[in-house]
């Protein structure tokens, strides 16, 4: 996780259902997504009775609440994210085919609106020696515990630093993805032809640090839909010597934008665009210690900025991360993690670093600490999660109580605490974003 | 009297038949120690066939009566002899917040599991570190030992009666721990003396108080296997108890080694699971 900016005032003009209105209003919103699924319901209800497929339907209907503590969000609001959501997931699979379509239908509060979200939707083909999946899907690479190296597919840390459910972190991709299992070690190759950028905290509900607050004209560029700008990933794992060992590629872009104003002494335009990106990475895994021991490192290879000269540009860098997890006592896991991201050509970022922006370190480090308590037969869990820096002396609280009431039914009542370090700092500039969030779900 | 010939020859075959017999009669006592009833215990209840396949279902009890579910598809493959390695697969159906999480274990003799858990939700697999001898498995009364298989090294075992349960003749063999690293400092098993399947255990606390109360309460042949399809384990102190049935169960089924590996994990195939 890097420095949040704030992202483009420019809105998609994606087309999608919007409703303005009352509580309500999520009844309102949920038709059009409702009369896909209830033709895909009957389609495979259908197609269960006519043709022997296998269909399941689950789902989840949720409340979200998150509320500040410390101040009032920038646009004047109570709560950092206040919705109710309805999701439906369905399963469709006869050999050697499988479907899987998961979709939310939500309103949310703070922007009194209510929409429909693909989640994930996808088909996939099983043979063998390979298989391959095409459509939305999630993917989650590399073994650091919220912190990421080899993991470059797309992150909603908006929903992270909101409280809300932890899956909500991760983005679907729109990708192609075919594993290939030889004797020797097995393969995952994905092309995605649609960029997919993070998202980042909204202006107006946290404090993100902006290097250039009085220019409010921005546009922001993802990068074309071509030939040259899909995304390809390699992984490549198999077992050594017991331990859990990857080897990662990556070719595609930075998913946080980068800025690049028309006039750097007196900016009246902002162009928001991704850079370049290539991430060679490895990682290994396995029991040592009496607990488990995770090892993983990338080096990011900054392609539009490969002499570090171009201060609006990251420069390339070495991540890695060692991490050590292990149970002390009944149903009590402790883990612990170190991070480091080393920013090579330093000399050329200092240099050409404009005036007015602050200095990253040449060294940015991360501790956390993860404690997990079950208790009452596994129903209650207490957990807490920390993030500490030690260069940039700033951390993040997320202390957590979720109680599982009966087999359906749950809620985790939590706190997310920013503070240390100085305004831009990653945790530091969220300093006034304390929030408390409930999470309540009722699941099918 | 001097033995003539005749007489002679009688009492060498009188003292043979006598050693005989009273070798015969240490044979006899000989003929099981609690360490072989043990080992056949374990053969017969978690080593039997080549591979082993059950839906299970589980009902978590609480004291005032509340009713949790948890049913899933467990996938058993042994290499080797009884007490030697083995692979665990096991495909969650409910409760609905685990459906489709899969877990994985591979068991080692003399060295701690490795254990892997994928969560649908974020399409991860990631290694967990949780130790056998004290983890719950899935918030049940069963710990992880309890329903793979506790290395028979690390107690001491004594035949301390025989005595029937449910009609049927059993050894009672008392465990106890080498080193104090479990919840309880003894255990009495009832092993039934024809298939060697645990009836009964009790489990004492370490004021020597009963406290955890383990029943086989449905035994049927599979395959001509003997199998435990009811189980009941049940904690005295809390009041909490697990009820166990397997259905759908069968040996031998020619599972492959490569289901146990991550691809699988992350995409279970529905033939093995169903």
């Amino acid at each position: 996780m890097k420095k949040q900016y704030p992202e483009g005032r420019s809105r998609g003009t994606e087309n999608r259902f919007y409703f303005t209105a009352d509580l309500f209003s999520v009844l309102r919103a949920l038709p059009p997504g409702f009369c896909l699924l209830s033709v895909v319901f009957c389609f495979l209800v259908f197609s269960d009775v006519a043709y022997g497929i296998d269909t399941s339907v689950h789902g989840f209907l949720q409340g979200n609440y998150s509320m500040d503590t410390a101040a009032r969000n920038p646009d004047g609001g109570n709560f950092k994210w206040a919705e109710e959501r309805f999701q439906l997931k369905l399963d469709a699979s006869k050999d050697p085919f499988h479907l899987m379509v998961k979709t939310d239908a939500f309103y949310k509060h703070n922007d009194e609106k209510g929409d429909v979200e693909l989640r994930e939707g996808y088909i996939d083909y099983t043979a063998g020696k390979w298989d391959a999946r095409v459509g939305r899907q999630i993917i989650t690479w590399g073994l650091g515990d919220l912190l990421f190296i080899n993991d470059v597919f797309p992150k909603d840390y908006e929903a992270f630093f909101s409280g809300r459910p932890l899956e909500y972190l991760k983005k679907g991709i729109d990708a192609v993805k075919v594993g290939l299992y030889p004797e020797f070690a097995s393969f995952e190759l994905i092309v995605a032809p649609f960029f997919e950028p993070n998202r980042f905290p909204d202006p107006k509900r946290f404090r993100l640090f902006d290097p250039m607050p009085g220019v409010t004209d921005r546009e922001k560029a993802k990068p074309a839909t071509s030939l040259e700008n899909t995304e390809a990933a390699v992984r490549a794992y198999r077992d050594v010597a017991g331990f859990d060992a990857s080897v990662y590629f990556y070719r595609g872009f930075w998913r946080q934008p980068s800025m690049l104003p028309d006039n750097l002494l007196a900016p009246s335009r902002i162009a928001l665009f991704y850079p370049e990106l290539n991430v060679y990475g490895a990682s290994l895994q396995g029991r040592a210690l009496d607990g488990v021991i995770s090892l993983e490192g990338g080096y990011y290879d900054s392609r539009q900025d490969r002499k570090g000269t171009d201060s609006l540009i990251p420069n390339s860098q070495t991540r890695f991360l060692a991490g050590y997890q292990r149970q002390l006592w009944e149903d009590f896991t402790a883990g612990l993690q170190y991070y480091g991201e080393y920013m090579h050509d330093y000399g050329a970022y200092k240099k050409n670093l404009p005036a007015g922006f602050p200095q990253e370190k040449k060294l940015h480090q991360l501790t956390t600490i993860r404690l997990t308590q079950f208790l009452i037969n596994q129903t209650l869990k207490l957990s807490l999660f920390t993030f500490y820096s030690p260069s940039d002396r700033d951390y993040m609280l997320n202390p957590e109580m979720k109680y599982n009431f009966t087999d359906h039914i749950w809620a985790a009542l939590g706190g997310n605490i920013f503070g240390g370090g100085k305004p831009w700092t990653q945790f530091g500039q969220l300093d006034k974003d304390d929030n408390v969030y409930l999470q309540t779900r009722y699941e099918f | 009297m001097v033995p003539d010939g005749k007489n002679k020859k009688a009492c060498i075959s009188l003292v043979i038949m006598v050693v005989f017999l009273l070798m015969s009669g240490v044979f006899e006592a000989r003929a099981i120690t609690p360490n072989e009833v043990m080992k056949k215990s374990q053969g017969a209840f978690l080593y039997q066939g080549k591979d082993f396949k059950a839906r299970v279902m589980m009902k978590l009890i609480s004291k005032g009566g509340q009713e949790r579910v948890r049913e899933l598809t467990m996938l058993r493959k042994n290499s080797g002899e009884v007490g030697g390695n083995q692979k665990y697969f096991i495909y969650f159906y409910q409760p609905a917040d685990v459906k489709d999480m899969t877990f994985m274990v591979y068991k080692y003799q003399g060295k701690d599991a490795d254990r892997w858990l994928y969560v649908p939700a974020i399409n991860m697999v990631r290694r967990i570190a949780a130790r056998d001898k004290y983890s719950s498995f899935v918030g049940s009364d069963f710990t992880y030992e309890d329903v793979s298989g506790r290395n028979l090294e690390d107690d001491t075992h004594a035949l301390v009666k025989e005595e029937k349960v449910g009609g049927k003749d059993c050894y009672v063999v008392k465990s106890t721990p080498k080193v104090q690293d479990v919840d309880y400092s003894y255990k009495l098993s009832w092993i039934d003396k024809t298939n060697f399947l645990p009836l009964k255990e009790e489990y004492y606390d370490r004021r020597g108080e009963l406290y955890k109360l383990f029943s086989a309460d449905e035994v049927k042949e599979v395959k001509s296997i003997p199998t435990v399809t009811k189980r009941t384990m049940k904690n005295l102190q809390s009041g909490h108890r697990t009820e166990v049935s397997y259905s759908k169960v069968d040996y031998n089924i020619g599972i492959e080694d490569s289901l146990f590996s991550e691809r699988y994990l992350k995409q279970p195939p529905k033939r093995w699971i169903k």
